[in-house]
């Protein structure tokens, strides 16, 4: 394998169904170990996307697995057996834990012992070897869906496809199986195309997010560049218009830490995170406040002055778009906006408090950001 | 009253005396439904995967279809088959009318679209993603439509044994295609009809014993592996 192949490459991609084009992908790749992350409404194409990348669909186009082709049926097979998948359900087999995560090894016929020792580690790495001899039926939701994805790890794919693995899952469990996948792919080096609602989740996972919308893919790009620069409309009211910001936490105080930007700026927010640990800042435009003046007020803990880049009207409030080094974004009102007389290219000061400030810890391991 | 007594008691007597002539027509019994529920299996089974799995134009109106044929009437099939194999018919040359094979043959017909629409209804029941997650793991598609059975195994189960108490229990195709012959062809349900029509009630309480012992024996067993369901 030359270094400068692709993972995965498609093109000219689409899939019909009942004579209708439902999915058009005119050019994708995947890089090895790359997570991305695919986001857009439902309907937008993205479980269509991934089983048409996992070869599970007919399609017109060609999929190329390590510059090779996966089209005929040998080679088919030979890339279903490099690649998995997990759905929304766990799709579990009627019998135990063990035989669950061991069924994508039988199929590959592997024997006895082999078995054995393989299952034990994919079991000890999701957390769940005390749930070996358990049946299928007799588990939670999120025991049920680690499951099925160390059944996937278990034959140690090159790449995984995930549609959606968390979607049913209550808050606390998903919190903990988002954490747990982000450790695995990054320890395995495993590429992962993961379809999810969560933008956090995709934050937290992905290298690159891509948008979907109606079979098409309408941006792709690392995940702050999306979602800082959305490419139209479509995806600035799908993505949010937050301001991310990635940094490094520089220093840890009693229940606040102060992060170090790319761009030198430090940043308060309120959390326990440790110390030089990667994060994501996000702050919602709704809590960022923009001042002629130094604000007087000592609860907005953090400060910057800006350029006014873009004022776009929303109805009953405008969205300042401010260049403060790193592009962040307020909601003004139109009377305020009237007062400040902000206009595109004028000066402003940005406030936001430490705990309008969402820091999440960064996932994957940083060699493609 | 006397009459149901005595029958209930000679029938008794001729079960635990193994009667030589009842056992056999039990055991002729026994043996030409399984081989035409083995056959309806083989059959129903095949033709069920082939119909969840594929698409095709027409698929909803072959499974209504099937699905009508798990009322074919007994007599129905006796007559199409007698005719089949009548000694001028299609397969006369085979000389098998009034043979245990033709009770097979009748019998699997019967058979076979119960056992067909049980195991469509089995494997259509499963989660429609199941399929695409098997082959994901890496499945061939051999692989894939075992799995997929064995993840219907207790349903197909009851398929064979929803197939099985259909034909044990029929008479009409039996007596036409069988004959009803002594010592070669008469089962339970012919012989008690025949016995019947004598007026020989003893005997026919016998069979009939009988004949709800094996009925109840396949629904025990029916209702165990249902019962037997795990926690979901």
């Amino acid at each position: 394998m030359r270094p400068e192949t692709p993972l995965l490459e498609v093109s000219g991609l689409r899939v019909y169904r009942g004579g209708v084009k439902v999915l058009e992908i005119p050019r994708l790749t995947l890089q090895d170990r790359e997570v991305k992350a695919l986001i857009g409404p439902n309907g937008a194409g993205k479980s269509t996307l991934l089983l048409a990348l996992a070869r599970l669909l007919p399609v017109t186009g060609r999929v190329l697995f390590h510059g090779r082709e996966t089209e005929n049926g040998t080679a088919a097979l030979a890339y279903r057996r490099r690649s998995a998948m997990v759905f929304q359900e766990p799709l579990l087999f009627d019998t135990t834990v063990f035989h669950n995560v061991a069924t994508g090894l039988k199929l590959r016929g592997m024997k006895g012992r082999d078995i054995r020792r393989r299952v034990g580690e994919t079991l000890e790495r999701f957390g769940i070897s005390h749930l070996a001899d358990r049946h299928a039926r007799a588990l939670s939701g999120g025991e049920a869906q680690r499951v099925s994805l160390a059944r996937a790890f278990a034959v140690q794919p090159e790449i995984i496809f995930l549609d959606e693995p968390f979607s049913s899952l209550d808050p606390p469990t998903r919190e903990g199986l988002t954490a747990d996948l982000g450790r695995i792919l990054a320890e395995t080096g495993t590429a992962a195309v993961m379809a999810t609602h969560d933008r956090i989740e995709a934050l937290r996972l992905a290298d690159t997010l891509l948008v979907m919308r109606q079979g098409n893919i309408v941006q792709e790009g690392p995940p702050q560049e999306v979602m800082n620069r959305p490419a139209d409309a479509f995806v600035a009211s799908f993505v949010g218009m937050e301001t991310v910001i990635s940094g490094e936490v520089e220093a840890v105080e009693e229940g606040t830490v102060t992060i170090a930007t790319a761009g030198g700026y430090r940043l308060e927010a309120v959390g326990n995170r440790r110390l030089g640990e990667r994060v994501m800042c996000c702050v919602r435009p709704e809590h960022v406040t923009l001042s002629p003046a130094p604000p007087a007020s000592a609860s907005a803990r953090n400060r910057l002055g800006g350029r006014v880049r873009r004022i776009e009207p929303l109805g009953f409030v405008h969205r300042v778009a401010v260049d403060a080094g790193f592009p962040i974004s307020a909601y003004v009102t139109t009377p305020a906006l009237q007062e400040l007389s902000l206009k595109e290219g004028s000066f402003v000061w940005v406030s936001f408090k430490a705990s309008a400030v969402l820091v999440f810890p960064v996932e994957t391991t940083p060699a493609l950001r | 009253m006397d009459m149901i007594l005595d029958g209930i008691l000679k029938a008794l007597c001729l079960l635990v005396t193994l009667d030589a002539e009842v056992r056999d027509i039990t055991l002729l019994s026994l043996a030409v439904s399984s081989s035409a529920t083995l056959v309806s299996l083989v059959v129903g089974v095949t033709v069920a995967t082939a119909v969840a799995l594929t698409e095709f134009p027409g698929k909803r109106l072959l499974i209504s279809l099937i699905n009508t044929g798990m009322g074919l009437p007994p007599v129905v099939v006796g007559l199409f088959v007698s005719i089949m194999l009548w000694r001028n018919g299609p397969f006369g040359f085979l000389g098998i009318l009034y043979t245990p094979l033709a009770m097979v043959i009748a019998q699997a017909l019967i058979a076979t679209p119960i056992v067909t629409g049980v195991s469509l209804a089995a494997l259509q029941h499963l989660p429609k993603d199941l399929r695409l997650q098997i082959l994901a793991l890496g499945a061939t598609r051999r692989q894939m439509v075992w799995i997929l059975m064995k993840e219907a195994r207790l349903p197909l189960l009851a398929a064979a044994m929803a197939g099985f108490g259909g034909v044990i229990s029929e008479v009409g195709a039996s007596i036409m295609v069988g004959g009803n012959i002594k010592g070669y062809t008469r089962v339970l349900t012919t012989a008690t009809v025949m016995e019947t029509g004598r007026g020989n009630f003893e005997v026919a309480i016998a069979l009939s014993v009988i004949l709800l012992l094996v009925a109840f024996a396949v629904n025990a067993c029916l209702t165990w592996i249902q019962q037997r369901r795990r926690p979901r």
